[in-house]
């Protein structure tokens, strides 16, 4: 495999400190394995240009398949607020920092997160037209209604009732931290933005089906090893499996380490997704 | 005719164009007088019938050509009058169109005649399109104006002006006549409107409903009590006699109000009046009127009663605050009511009455709250049917029908609906205030009523709601359809909204269990969204607090997946879950479900978290301990079932409670301890807390700052204290001395209880008891004997009781004038109180100087009697107290001999199957018969064989006051009886 971004082990070693005493919240291997994750993962498209980071539309595969987020804008809204510098990718640095309040923030800087996340024309408000923009999609239209969106905007107006502290029909930051504090399922009120408890288990599917799988795969098993994945419990945890999406997860793991699809692409894909995962359950 | 037309005439709201009249009585008697009048002016005014419109009455007929004589001009496709002014003929018919103008009465009385039974329908279609036929017959100036109408003057004014125009003074002839006619026309409808105002049995039933709504005991109330004299109702709804209803009787009533004498009331059609009352050795009344006829019940009371009217203000005005709609619905209304053609007939029809009222003042029953009610109907149909705008022609007739008698009847529904939440409120908080009572106040006492009493109470409830919708209700609604149409981040919104309104409002729950709120808020919990799972279950926490609401969960299966959420891993979860469980599992039902769906074991799962002692905890280390106080709160409301103890019990919750114990935070002490005492009823559990050593926190508690922790901690050493060894352990532990400090709280009756009770129950051993001597608890449990409720005074005299075994307390108790209240208490009603206050009292008489005022208060006559009540316990424990009284009475002999048949009394209870009973009367008999002449008496009473036939018991302490009371009788009769042999063996 190659070593992340032709960086050299020891400007490797000193990177992952640097970001392990920026971020303080993961220890130094964590940070090492998000920082290879990170460059696998770039590397997955070699047609992309090394070393500038992930784009939108790679970071957003990212978010749906580890994450479980569905909803497009707040995706792309997410990448937004992970690329601090603006410039379309999201390089090592802020992955690290994105991450590390994605997965471990302190309620402060989530509430930051989320406002940054649903202001979606970023001028410090979140305006009726916004809220309306990300809600539209979130009640079941019923055809006979005369209005369809009535109730979208009836949503609005409870959301804007229950926020809007200073009566400026608008949410401003100040706002929307009051109305978390008092009631923290406001956090992410007009959108699932951040990983959620389902996260938790998802791992464990994965990093357990891994384990099955990985029976057949010496190859893979050689990795997993290397990436200290636990190579025990998984029978119970596959009872979980619910949703089609993390039973998919694992068909694809499944027909991978049978070696019929088994790309090394999608291996690659699989290592990192367990990999997120695996520190993402301990953050959890 | 015109304003007759416009305001008498029932017209259907036609949204477009021409209006409609209906085919109602008061419009076909309107038509017949206008056709009437028609053929009037032909007959008797050829004059003004020859003259000429100014306009044709134009409208579409359905007359066959054929039936026009010979007076017209008929060809193929119109029909035109030979009479004609000018060529201009007065009859145009176009038979193809169907399309009739007219120009003269005479043409139309003519027309009329060759309609023949359609005559009706044809004026009908004439008036019809014709709204205001006056304007078209004199000219535009004469159209019907509401208001001032000077057209009168202004035709005056023509006919003075222009002598030479003949045709002025035809018109204001025609004119004068029109008006006549307007008038008869008035007068005829307001007869028949005037007719339905009179009383009837339906409305007079709906006002006494709603009176007896308002009535009962108290001064909040309008009234006493308002009855009718009969049961029995007759098929149309009166309940005079048949006789009397030919005179118009409704029903008569017996109405107690709070400040007159009792009224006798005759509802008549014709109005309210008092009657002669009723005939004495009689059922019947004198039926005569005595008094003022009123137009209806309310206004009768009024005048009679002036608390009823005031009491009647305030329970309005109560309703003004309730029922008031939000603001911003009233204004949209308003500005919607100009384009309502409905609205505007109303209106017309209201300003009718409202003129009308003047005219109506005159009768005798002038029904004037009836009016004011009337002219609100527009309004009222506003508030109910905002949508129905554009009714059908059918139900429009229909409505228009029942106008006035619905109007009366929306009126009273709303009326009634007040009502109803009134008793709702009312009812809310007499439940309340006794499931403060049962639950908290007695729970150990009355363990199973607690259980059995809830239910009955909520299914009358639970019907009572259905009528009222506030507005929250609609804005609830909304929320709930949010909640079911919507992915999960409009769910959280709705759910957040949910918790703005107030959830401690029983409206506000019912309202959510009426739109099928809590199914929804169920099926929530049982997603994998754990904010959802979290939104949900802070409102169900909230609303689980109405009984109604619980029991509706229960029924969904709430419990079982909350029971589930309990092994989640989100602690926030397992917290909320927790508490939701303690609120619902406040009836026996559901504590039954939390057991079989092994709730309690997870629950005492939640109690294991770490020390509490442990200084600076981590967050997630507190976040343990509120799961912990959680899962103590659940488990509180399930110890309520001794099924749920054992389960405690097994699932090792006893030691994880010993350690809680050790908290130093009140709110998690309440709980833990409150479950402890719940369980204290439980032997098992009594040793526990003994071996447990967990009777030195409970007496660490009993100084702590919050008094319902020290109740129930008082309350666990009550239950605890029957141990010996448990009550050293509190006088080792220094917990006699809180207690006494505790007993001196007079102002906290259910902490005063549980405290006495612990006094008692440790008083029990005679250490306690002297070290309660030097703690002088003595005259504070005396200052306690007067004014105090039963539970206290029961464990009062029972500490008491225990008490006055000590040589230096019955003295105490005397120097401090306890023997006095302790005597009085012995002609209570309790059993319980009896139990104690004769052995208290039997302690007492052990010294010689109490005896003597127990003496002097009669007090060995009242015990005596005591002997009589059915109760075992009460029988053996006068018994007992009698023979300290007997033993140490003066001439005790004489004094036993004065209780007439007292001595026969107590012989006749060694019938009793209670050992106990037989123990302490023969221990009685053994005192009697010190003296010779009572002896006698009871040997007369043949006690000698009823002793004799005892003496095969095997109870030992039966035979030692058996052997003593045949000693005592011995030198009697005994020789002759074979039992002597059997004595002997006893002895």
């Amino acid at each position: 495999m190659s070593r992340p971004l032709d960086l050299s082990r020891k400007q490797h070693q000193q990177l992952a400190e640097t970001l392990c005493k920026l971020t303080k919240r993961f220890n130094k291997h964590e940070v090492q394995c998000l920082m290879k994750v990170f460059s696998t993962l770039v590397a997955t498209f070699p047609e992309q240009r090394i070393g500038i980071g992930l784009d939108r539309t790679k970071f957003r595969n990212v978010l749906h398949t580890t994450f479980g987020m569905t909803d497009d804008m707040i995706m792309d809204r997410v990448f937004r607020a992970f690329d601090k510098d603006n410039d379309s990718y999201v390089n090592m640095k802020e992955w690290v920092e994105g991450l590390s309040i994605f997965l471990r923030g302190t309620l402060d800087e989530k509430i930051k997160f989320c406002f940054d996340v649903f202001d979606l024309n970023g001028d410090g408000f979140i305006s009726r037209e916004e809220m309306f923009h990300m809600l539209k999609s979130s009640l079941i239209k019923q055809p006979t209604e005369e209005d369809p969106d009535e109730g979208v905007k009836d949503l609005v107006e409870i959301a804007l009732k229950k926020m809007d502290y200073d009566h400026d029909n608008k949410v401003s930051y100040a706002d929307f931290e009051k109305a978390v504090k008092v009631d923290n399922l406001l956090l992410e009120a007009f959108g699932p933005c951040l990983p959620d408890s389902k996260v938790q288990r998802s791992g464990k599917i994965c990093s357990s089906s891994l384990d099955v799988a990985s029976a057949s795969d010496q190859l893979l098993q050689k990795d997993l090893c290397t990436y200290g994945f636990p190579i025990a419990l998984l029978s119970k945890s596959i009872k979980r499996i619910r949703s089609k999406k993390h039973s998919g997860v694992l068909l694809m793991l499944g027909c991978s380490l049978n070696g019929t699809i088994a790309t090394s692409a999608v291996k690659r894909n699989i290592e990192f997704n367990c990999r997120l995962l695996a520190v993402a359950e301990r953050s959890l | 005719m015109g304003i007759a037309l416009t305001r008498a005439a029932q017209w259907t709201a036609a949204g477009i164009g021409v209006g409609k009249l209906e085919f109602t009585p008061l419009n076909v008697s309107l038509l017949n007088s206008i056709i009437k009048f028609v053929e009037y002016i032909n007959s008797k005014q050829p004059q003004e019938a020859a003259f000429m419109f100014r306009e044709p009455l134009e409208w579409k007929a359905s007359l066959e050509i054929s039936a026009f004589g010979a007076d017209y001009q008929i060809s193929k496709k119109t029909v035109i009058s030979k009479e004609n002014m000018d060529g201009n003929p007065f009859l145009i018919y176009e038979a193809s169109t169907g399309v009739i103008k007219v120009y003269t009465f005479n043409q139309l009385a003519k027309l009329l005649e060759i309609a023949q039974i359609d005559k009706l329908k044809e004026t009908q279609a004439c008036l019809e399109a014709n709204r205001d036929p006056i304007a078209k017959i004199l000219g535009p100036s004469f159209a019907t104006v509401e208001g001032e109408d000077k057209s009168m003057l202004r035709l005056l004014e023509k006919v003075k002006k222009s002598d030479e125009e003949p045709e002025a003074e035809v018109q204001m002839k025609l004119f004068l006549l029109l008006q006549q006619l307007d008038m008869q026309l008035l007068n005829a409808s307001l007869q028949k409107v005037s007719q339905e105002v009179r009383l009837n049995p339906q409305a007079i039933k709906n006002d006494i409903q709603l009176l007896q709504s308002f009535s009962g005991e108290g001064d909040m109330t309008v009234l006493k009590s308002i009855n009718y004299t009969s049961e029995y109702e007759f098929s149309n709804g009166c309940r005079a006699p048949p006789w009397r209803q030919v005179y118009g009787d409704i029903c008569y009533l017996i109405i107690n109000t709070h400040d007159t004498d009792t009224l006798y009331v005759t509802c008549n059609t014709a109005g309210v009046y008092l009657n002669g009352g009723p005939i004495k050795d009689s059922e019947d009344i004198i039926y005569d009127r005595n008094g003022d006829i009123y137009k209806d019940l309310i206004t009768f009371l009024k005048e009679k009663s002036p608390t009823f009217a005031e009491n009647l203000t305030r329970v309005q005005q109560n309703f003004a605050l309730q029922k008031k709609p939000p603001p911003s619905i009233r204004k949209a209304q308003k500005t919607e009511v100009p384009i309502n053609e409905e609205f505007d007939q109303s209106e017309k029809f209201s300003d009718y009455q409202e003129k009308n009222k003047f005219e109506r003042k005159k009768q005798p029953q002038k029904p004037k709250a009836r009016d004011t009610k009337k002219e609100e109907t527009p309004h009222v149909h506003k508030n109910l049917e905002p949508s129905n705008q554009l009714p059908s022609k059918e139900e429009k007739t229909q409505m228009k029908e029942q106008d006035p008698k619905k109007t009366k009847q929306d009126k009273e529904n709303v009326e009634i609906v007040k009502a109803k939440i009134y008793k709702c409120k009312a009812a809310q908080e007499k439940k309340n205030m006794l499931q403060r009572i049962t639950s908290e106040g007695s729970e150990e006492l009355s363990e199973s009523s607690t259980e059995s009493e809830e239910e009955p109470q909520d299914m009358s409830r639970q019907q009572e709601y259905n009528t009222d919708l506030p507005s929250e209700y609609w804005q609830i609604q909304k929320v709930v359809k949010y909640l079911k149409g919507g992915n999960q981040t409009a769910t959280v919104i709705a759910l957040c909204s949910m918790r703005d309104f107030n959830l401690t409002n029983e409206t506000s729950q019912l309202a959510i269990r009426e739109v099928g709120g809590l199914e929804v808020l169920i099926n929530l919990l049982d997603t994998d969204e754990t904010k959802c799972k979290v939104g949900s279950l802070k409102i169900l926490k909230e609303i689980s607090k109405n009984s109604q609401i619980r029991r509706c969960l229960a029924e969904l299966g709430g419990l079982q997946i909350m029971v589930k959420i309990l092994d989640s891993h989100n602690k926030d979860l397992k917290c909320l879950a927790a508490e939701t469980i303690a609120n619902i599992a406040k009836f026996r039902r559901a504590r039954q479900t939390v057991r079989l769906h092994g709730g309690i074991q997870r629950l005492v799962s939640l109690l294991d978290c770490v020390p509490m002692l442990s200084a600076n905890l981590s967050a997630e280390q507190e976040k343990d301990i509120e799961v912990a106080r959680c899962g103590a709160l659940a488990l509180w409301s399930c110890s309520k079932s001794k099924k749920n103890k054992d389960a405690i019990r097994k699932a090792g919750g006893i030691p994880l409670l010993a350690c809680l114990l050790k908290s130093p935070h009140e709110n998690m002490l309440i709980p833990v301890v409150g479950t402890l005492q719940e369980c204290a009823s439980e032997p098992s559990y009594r040793l526990a807390i003994r071996t447990e050593n967990m009777v030195k926190d409970l007496v660490r508690n009993l100084s702590s700052e919050s008094e319902e922790l020290q109740m129930h901690c008082a309350r666990a050493i009550f239950k605890c204290a029957e141990d010996e060894e448990t009550r050293n352990l509190v006088r080792t532990h220094f917990g006699l001395g809180p207690l006494v400090k505790l007993v001196s709280k007079s102002y906290n009756k259910e902490l005063l209880a549980a405290a006495t009770g612990a006094v008692w129950k440790c008083a029990i051993s005679m250490e306690n008891v002297e070290r309660f001597k030097h703690l002088r608890i003595v005259e504070t449990l005396i200052s306690l004997l007067v004014g105090q409720p039963e539970e206290v005074l029961i464990n009062v005299v029972g500490a008491l009781g225990q008490l006055a075994r000590d040589q230096l307390i019955r003295g105490a108790i005397r120097r401090s004038g306890g023997i006095d209240p302790l005597v009085n208490l012995l002609t209570g009603t309790n059993n319980d109180l009896l139990v104690n206050v004769t052995k208290a009292v039997g302690e007492c008489a052990v010294d010689a100087e109490n005896m003597s005022i127990i003496e002097s208060q009669d007090g060995v006559r009242l015990l005596w009697s005591l002997l009589k009540k059915p109760s075992p316990d009460i029988q053996a424990s006068a018994a007992w107290a009698l023979c300290p009284c007997i033993e140490n009475a003066k001439e005790a002999g004489e004094m036993v001999r004065s209780f007439v048949g007292g001595l026969e009394l107590i012989v006749n209870l060694l019938k009793s199957d209670d050992i106990e009973v037989l123990a302490s009367v023969c221990a009685a008999l053994a005192k009697i018969a010190m003296d010779e002449e009572n002896l006698a008496v009871i040997t007369d009473h043949g006690v000698v064989p009823m002793l004799s036939s005892l003496t095969y018991t095997k109870d030992d302490m039966l035979r030692q006051h058996l052997a003593d009371a045949v000693a005592c009788c011995y030198n009697a009769t005994f020789f002759e009886l074979p039992v002597t042999n059997s004595i002997v063996t006893v002895l």
